[in-house]
């Protein structure tokens, strides 16, 4: 049961070890937990997650796994509820609606096929964590979904005032790295780059490091180098807005507020849909003060890294054809310029708001993405990292 | 003899998953990484659980220019450069310039001692792997001096990490870990009770409402954390602010002493403009 368990977790994408792994039965021979299928979840989630963002992701399979299992440790701690107690409790706590809609299901035991039926049902589609019925599906504690409250029978922790298991809460999940972005986790990823800080070539004295291995030496002068620091990453940042992008605002705002924060030197401009010959700073004032393209392309040298953020949603004319832009006649085609920027800042990434999935939907993202030589990530944590590494990667 | 199991004290409440992980990973004598919000009590929970299990508590907080080697200890080479040009006698015994750092203190304690590794995502992405065969096998060999420091008993590690930086997966696999999350309602009020046990049953309960209103608010820079809630409770408390001044018509006036909960003038303007349209929605 528990290398079943170890399999659907790496099943599940979590990065799960073997060392972790045999942790975690260490620490079951050596009795940190008792019998009590809560505490063993805690030492599971101690021992095998490493990362918040894979909390979501554990709780979920922890749950599939261990549906069903819930009652053995029930039985093992002698806790099972007899079924008469159900009833007296039903006479108790049921309306009479409550007890004509038994009635009507069959009874009991039918009703109890029904949950499970249901249960099933319900587990493809809960959203946002508001699960009306949280346990598992063969649980004998079947009465949760006619009381709101969730009744607690023969449970030896009422302590939490709470029906729903704690992994079926899924609280984690707006920490998972698929789904949702915070000013805050931006930063954590777009420090990333700062790494990138102290490469390179030997070319500096290093004087406290001379100074010590000299006196090592006893004496005798032996120099030593370190690689000169950079400690500024260099950031262009081209940011689509209007039109489609509407959607991705909040996002973008989020990237950008923690950008600015994140690095020394940055440099935006704004784009709409396909960069052409003119970007502007303001986007109020984008039709009187346009900086040219050719002027950024000469201003910022090759040690800046490019990030282009849109969702590249437009007609593909916008992108292949001169005079193709919505918004003015380009004598230029998007393609040619986009080849351009790419020439002189080759270290340069796309961000795409827009949802993964329906990328292969939309001629022109498939476009951008073979002009960018598939360097196009989706604007979520997960794909802002692997963007970043792609930017630390040489070409 | 000192207590195993650790279950919170009388100044730190700690929840079951806490509480879980902390005796796993003393159970197991492995380090525990605690991660989580600024303000949730992670360098706290060490100076907790030494006290719980009454062990010395070594505290070696992590800088940006720290190393793993000044954990462990550092050769004071320049020191004896010096004495060998003074002709001190001191300098034929390279052992005299060994400097103990927090680590080999900490191996060689009587009793076995908690150590708090702080921040450690402060320091330089290559500091948690340097320390991985001296956390795993609780020892380290000392070149200059041809001697191996082993850990009589192996310590309490408790790692806090702010995620400025990610860690080395090998690093991980040594670990337990545990994520703080914020504490909901009844936890904070458990928290504020266990800080000020004589407050005013009416002042914490509207204390605690505005807080949460106050974190609620979308698009706050810096969210308050507990520990400002607790700043905030005992200045309210030596102001003597009555509770109705925190009371539901908060969509009239911005908490007294906000200054306490929100931190910078774009949140104080944010959270201003939208009591001023909150107010106007009413009107």
């Amino acid at each position: 049961m528990m290398t079943d368990f170890f399999l659907k977790l790496r099943k599940a994408g979590l990065p799960v070890t073997l060392t972790e792994f045999l942790t975690l039965l260490e620490a079951l021979s050596q009795r940190v937990t008792a019998h009590n299928i809560e505490e063993f979840y805690y030492l599971a989630r101690a021992t095998l997650v490493k990362d918040e963002r894979h909390y979501d992701r554990f709780d979920q399979v922890f749950s599939s796994h261990f549906k069903g299992l819930e009652t053995l440790f029930h039985e093992m701690i002698g806790a099972t509820v007899p079924l008469e107690w159900l009833h007296k409790l039903a006479e108790l706590t049921l309306s009479e609606e409550d007890k004509q809609l038994i009635e009507s299901l069959g009874g009991w035991k039918k009703l109890m096929e029904t949950f499970a039926q249901r249960m099933a049902e319900q587990e493809g589609r809960h959203q946002g964590g508001n699960k009306w019925i949280g346990t598992a599906g063969t649980s004998p504690f079947g009465a949760y979904g006619y009381n709101p409250e969730g009744i607690r029978i023969g449970q030896e922790t009422s302590r939490h005032r709470r029906a729903v298991k704690v992994w079926d809460r899924r609280e984690f999940r707006n920490l998972d790295d698929t789904i949702e972005l915070g000013t805050r986790n931006i930063k954590v990823a777009l420090r990333r780059l700062r790494r990138f800080a102290r490469e390179g070539a030997a070319e500096e004295l290093d004087l406290d490091g001379t100074i010590r291995s000299t006196a090592r030496n006893a004496g005798y002068l032996d120099l030593r180098m370190v690689p000169e620091r950079h400690n500024a990453v260099k950031v262009l940042l081209f940011l689509d807005v209007g039109g489609s992008m509407d959607d991705h605002v909040r996002v973008c705002e989020e990237l950008f507020s923690a950008a600015r924060g994140e690095f020394k030197h940055l440099e935006y401009f704004y784009f709409h849909n396909m960069v052409y010959e003119g970007l502007w700073k303001d986007n109020r004032r984008r039709y009187t003060e346009k900086t040219e393209t050719l002027t950024v392309l000469r201003t910022f040298g090759q040690d800046y890294k490019l990030i282009l953020v849109g969702d590249a949603t437009m007609s593909p004319y916008e992108i292949t054809y001169p005079g193709g832009s919505v918004e003015h006649f380009n004598p230029e085609a998007g393609d040619v310029w986009l080849n351009r920027l790419l020439a002189v800042f080759p270290r340069a990434i796309w961000l795409n708001p827009q949802h993964q999935n329906r990328w292969s939907y939309i001629p022109s993202i498939q476009m951008v993405r073979e002009l960018m030589g598939e360097r196009m990530f989706p604007l979520t944590l997960e794909g802002l990292e692997q963007g970043i590494r792609a930017l630390q990667r040489a070409r | 003899m000192s207590p195993t199991r650790f279950s919170g004290t009388d100044r730190y409440v700690a929840t079951d998953d806490l509480m879980m992980a902390v005796n796993a990973a003393v159970t197991l004598g492995r380090p525990l990484l605690v991660k989580g919000e600024p303000g949730t009590g992670k360098t706290q929970l060490a100076e907790e659980v030494a006290l719980a299990l009454n062990r010395p508590l070594i505290q070696w907080h992590i800088k940006s220019t720290t190393k793993a080697q000044q954990g462990l200890y550092e050769y004071d080479a320049v020191s004896r450069l010096r004495d060998s040009q003074l002709g001190d006698a001191r300098v034929h015994d390279i052992g005299n310039y060994i400097v103990k750092g927090k680590l080999w203190e900490a191996f060689t304690h009587e009793v076995q001692p908690v150590v708090l590794i702080d921040e450690i995502d402060k320091a330089d992405i290559e500091f948690p792997n340097d320390l991985l065969l001296e956390l795993d096998r609780m020892e380290f060999h000392v070149y200059e001096t041809q001697q191996t420091v082993k850990a009589r008993y192996r310590p309490v590690i408790i790692i806090t990490s702010n995620n400025e930086k990610e860690l080395p997966d090998a690093f991980l696999r040594r670990c337990f870990f545990h994520y703080i999350r914020f504490p909901d309602k009844e936890t904070m009020e458990r928290i504020v009770r266990v800080h000020y046990p004589d407050l005013k049953k009416r002042l914490l309960s509207e204390a605690l409402e505005a807080f949460f209103e106050i974190r609620e608010v979308p698009g706050l820079k810096k969210r308050p954390s507990t520990s400002e809630l607790l700043d905030w409770i005992k200045l309210l408390v030596a102001e003597d602010i009555p509770p109705e001044a925190l009371r539901g018509d908060q969509h009239k006036l911005i908490p007294p002493l906000y200054g306490a909960l929100l931190k910078n003038e774009q949140d104080v303007h944010l959270f201003e403009r939208l009591l001023f349209m909150s107010r106007r929605k009413k009107d």
